[in-house]
């Protein structure tokens, strides 16, 4: 009795999360297609070529036909890999960048899970995909395997602390850790505009950290395909390698929408401080216009530094973000913090 | 060291990179020892793609002989046909007319270019930037749609035959040419824009990978490797042959020695070899495109060398007849890229083997033309 009472009570709930969990998942398989539909098409672009035409106008069912074929393709597990940890590592990675998309909002009340540490809870759930990349080296009994993992290791950790200290000086401007208070106090001007070079050097600093984070060119040493043919995950085909594929372009979605919301806004229109008229002028275009737009800018400039830059050479990778980017972002928070305390902020 | 072995008594790793890996640009295979990420030992195994194309061409006449040299290094195949017709010319003392001498001179320069544009285009693909290797084709597209118009083949041309060319130009070469000259100067300052100015490229390259003179002279090294460790060895300018003699360009000289040497060498040798072009191209003379030479060449008795400058250094062709066959009692090729390939050692031990790539890159190997 007392369990069918529970049953009913908790049905609604149960209902919700299925379909939560649906939408999670189609809004990643689109994320994930967009992106790299996109990436085919940017790359194309500055290669004077033309990108995927071929499948559906404009190529636009290219990736969807790479996704079948993924899907449907052995995934293949090497004879002496550590069967258990090779299977496990690529669904750590992509939980790891579901979960990290959770505080974000959208636009205005629309964010899957509203938390009060947001900003600390995204690069904490980001920064676990290395547990899933180290996972996947080892478990492959493979040298490259190996090399790529332990350097995406050394990697990930040395610029996670400029990601946070870059994150930190808007969190000292704001006096907030949550995203839709961030955003709110973009009411008048967004904090790029508002933050006078402290945040300008701050948002420099935050892409190319995060650049790093993802993997991506000129940081993508784990996956450097001249070097150690594809890094950690050598030897994943099928599924398991999408899975991968995947957990990257929505880890760089995650990132830009970071930077989109902290930096630009988020859904928060273009506003000039007092201009009341103007602001009601561009509070017509919808919030999420606003955020995705923003997200994709910041995507195109990742996209950008990936088909124009060579690939750094991991001591001097490091070396950059221990010796020049570590003390930059320090110092930086140190004006951040002057500028907050005498109100010189817009 | 021990076939299967991965990892020695004092902990050293050792890592196969090839036959079959990106960096290598063919079936070459690299036996590393590294002690973390840096190298202990580093040493090439060959014989991949071995052909035995010295053996093969021992029963080939001479007519047939020269197109297995466009099978070694692929993308000078004009320049080693040259190499090869110039031995026989010689050894026969055969006049090549002017008309072939001056079409020889602009496709041998045309085949620098290409190689030096593809070599620019792997370069930046090697060290992580994808967008170079299309700017690259784009311009080497040109020149090979060039070569097949000429002589209808795209790679391996096989269109200099003892005594002069195996067909006059088409029409309108000329003009094809100078088009191509047009574009492809305003296509190179955006080569700099991309990588020769670019900080990392800078810092991946500069100091990196440094060959002294004394060693480029010990290994035998030639070409723009030789020359950006301040070697002066061009065989264009110490032996010359086609037009050489009469044209107007300097031999890039650089003192360095590490790969951004060998990058800038390669890069102004493409400004020379333009400058080469331009002095030709409008005065192509009329008349004979090809001496009279027997259909069956036989060279009388003796031991000829003669050496050519491909894109990757000194080609020599050294054959020996016994003055009665019609093919050659022996012949051996000098071919650039394996003397080349043996300075990797003194080049990359005690480096990072991130660092590896960058100067595979540096030094343009062709693996058919080490392993023949």
């Amino acid at each position: 009795m007392s369990l069918s009472i529970s049953l009913i009570t908790y049905f609604p709930i149960i209902i919700r999360l299925i379909l939560s969990v649906i939408g999670v998942i189609c809004f990643f398989a689109i994320l994930g297609l967009f992106l790299v539909y996109a990436e085919r098409k940017v790359a194309a672009g500055m290669q004077l070529r033309l990108g995927p035409n071929r499948v559906g106008v404009f190529g636009i069912a290219q990736t969807v036909a790479d996704t079948i074929k993924l899907i449907t393709k052995e995934s293949f597990t090497p004879g002496m890999a550590d069967k258990f940890l090779f299977f496990l590592a690529p669904f750590i990675v992509i939980i790891s960048a579901t979960l990290a998309l959770a505080p974000i909002p959208m636009a205005k009340g629309y964010q899957f899970w509203n938390i009060d540490v947001g900003v600390i809870y995204v690069p904490a759930m980001a920064s676990l995909s290395i547990i899933g990349i180290l996972m996947a080296g080892w478990a492959s009994n493979n040298k490259y395997s190996l090399i790529g993992a332990m350097r995406s290791g050394a990697q990930i950790v040395s610029y996670e602390l400029s990601v946070g200290l870059s994150l930190l000086s808007i969190v000292i401007l704001t006096g907030s850790l949550n995203f839709n208070e961030i955003v709110m106090s973009q009411d008048n001007g967004w904090w790029i505009f508002k933050g006078h070079i402290p945040v300008l050097i701050s948002f420099i600093i935050f892409i190319i950290a995060s650049t790093a984070e993802i993997n991506r060119t000129p940081f993508d040493l784990p996956e450097a395909e001249s070097e150690l043919t594809a890094g950690f995950h050598t030897e994943y085909s099928g599924i398991q390698f999408a899975m991968f594929f995947l957990s990257e372009y929505v880890n760089m979605f995650i990132v830009s929408a970071v930077a989109a919301t902290l930096f630009f806004g988020g859904w928060m229109p273009f506003h000039i401080g007092h201009w009341a008229a103007f602001n009601d002028i561009m509070n017509y275009i919808p919030g999420p216009i606003w955020f995705f737009g923003k997200s994709l800018f910041v995507i195109f400039l990742i996209m950008w530094f990936r088909w124009t830059f060579p690939r750094l050479r991991i001591d001097q990778l490091l070396n950059l973000e221990w010796k020049y980017m570590m003390p930059i972002s320090l110092v930086n928070l140190l004006f951040v913090t002057l500028i907050t305390i005498m109100g010189w902020h817009f | 060291m021990p076939e299967l072995e991965t990892i020695t008594e004092t902990g050293e790793y050792i890592l196969n990179v090839g036959p079959q890996h990106p960096a290598t640009h063919g079936v070459m295979h690299l036996r590393i020892k590294l002690d973390g990420e840096i190298i202990e030992s580093i040493e090439p195994v060959l014989g991949y793609i071995h052909r035995s194309i010295e053996k093969m061409s021992e029963s080939l006449t001479y007519r047939q002989l020269i197109q297995m040299t466009s099978r070694m290094d692929y993308l000078s195949a004009h320049i080693n046909n040259t190499g090869v017709a110039l031995t026989i010319e010689r050894a026969l003392q055969v006049e090549v007319p002017q008309r072939a001498l001056v079409v020889r001179t602009i496709l041998a320069e045309l085949t620098r270019l290409a190689s030096h544009q593809l070599w620019w285009a792997a370069t930046g693909l090697d060290l992580g930037a994808v967008t170079p290797f299309f700017l690259g084709f784009r311009d080497r597209e040109v020149i090979t749609t060039i070569f097949e118009e000429v002589c209808g083949s795209r790679l391996t041309m096989n269109y200099i035959v003892p005594g002069g060319l195996m067909e006059d130009i088409p029409n309108g070469f000329a003009e094809r040419v100078n088009k191509f000259l047009i574009d492809f100067e305003h296509h190179l300052p955006e080569y700099d824009q991309l990588l020769s100015d670019n900080e990392i490229f800078l810092a991946r390259n500069v100091g990196i990978g440094i060959l002294s003179k004394e060693e480029a002279l010990s290994f035998g090294c030639s070409g723009p490797m030789a020359r950006a460790s301040g070697l002066s060895c061009d065989v264009r300018k110490w032996h010359p042959y086609d037009l050489y003699s009469s044209l107007e360009f300097n031999e890039v000289l650089l003192t360095q020695g590490d790969c951004y040497a060998r990058y800038k060498v390669r890069i102004r040798e493409m400004y020379q070899s333009i400058r080469i072009i331009k002095q030709l191209i409008n005065q192509i003379p009329e008349g004979e495109y090809q001496a009279k030479v027997k259909k069956i060449i036989k060279l009388p008795e003796g031991e000829y060398y003669e050496r050519v400058e491909t894109a990757r250094g000194e080609f020599g062709v050294y054959i020996i007849s016994d003055g009665k066959s019609s093919n050659p009692y022996r012949i051996k090729y000098r071919s650039p890229g394996f003397s080349n390939l043996a300075s990797l050692s003194a080049l990359a031990t005690g480096g990072n083997i991130g660092d590896l790539v960058a100067i595979m890159a540096s030094i343009d190997l062709v693996i058919p033309d080490i392993d023949r």
